[in-house]
């Protein structure tokens, strides 16, 4: 199935879940990094679960902060 | 590597960052990684310093996923951030060295030390050790 990641269309498995997109992309420093799909914000929790679907819209975005 | 930025670009940045003083201000910055190795800022944007702190920011996760869907649209791609330092210098801090967790991205920083004479760097942060990149501004094209 195709899907958008970070603004590319892809094809992936179907049925693959966020955690394994997370793996399969080499996301850097996952544990510090939101996903949303199709502008939802995914639930940590649910990364290992949530299955991905033909179509969805997927961005990884960073935690950004610092200080002076 | 080189950075671009056009000079109402950095002029935006600037007079967001002085409306904001004495907290940090903050955004995101999208562009194009050119074939010759040029990183080119194209849009920069302003963005909630949540932590309203002189200390520290952070960004929203809300408003960082719209400017990500507005660079999406414009063909352009998230190429890291920016942020003030309004009492301290263009440099990394301790803190923005642990938490650029992003080693593709570029990390401006505007220091308002001298108010008179603000500075603009941009840093690659990888492993722990910030590196100073060439960051260029440039006059905006008529038209």
């Amino acid at each position: 199935m195709t899907i958008t990641v970070s603004g590319d269309k892809k094809e992936v498995e179907e049925g693959i879940t966020i955690a394994q997109l997370i793996e399969e992309e080499k996301v850097e420093m996952p544990l510090y990094v939101s996903v949303s799909v199709n502008e939802e914000f995914a639930q940590r929790k649910d990364f290992e679960t949530q299955q991905l679907h033909e179509g969805d819209v997927v961005e990884f975005l960073y935690f950004m902060g610092g200080g002076r | 590597m080189k950075v671009t930025l056009k000079k109402s670009d950095y002029e935006k940045i600037l007079a967001r960052a002085r409306e904001e003083k004495p907290d940090e201000a903050c955004g995101l910055i999208g562009g194009i990684d050119s074939p010759d190795g040029v990183r080119q800022i194209e849009s920069v944007y302003l963005l909630t310093n949540v932590d309203h702190s002189n200390e520290h920011f952070s960004l929203d996760p809300r408003e960082q996923l719209s400017a990500v869907r507005d660079m999406r649209e414009k063909g352009i791609k998230p190429l890291g951030n920016w942020h003030s330092h309004p009492e301290s210098p263009s440099r990394s801090s301790q803190e923005d060295i642990r938490l650029a967790y992003d080693s593709k991205a570029s990390y401006l920083i505007l220091s308002l030390m001298d108010e008179k004479a603000p500075v603009l760097n941009s840093f690659h942060v990888e492993g722990g050790v910030s590196t100073k990149e060439e960051l260029v501004i440039l006059e905006d094209q008529e038209g």
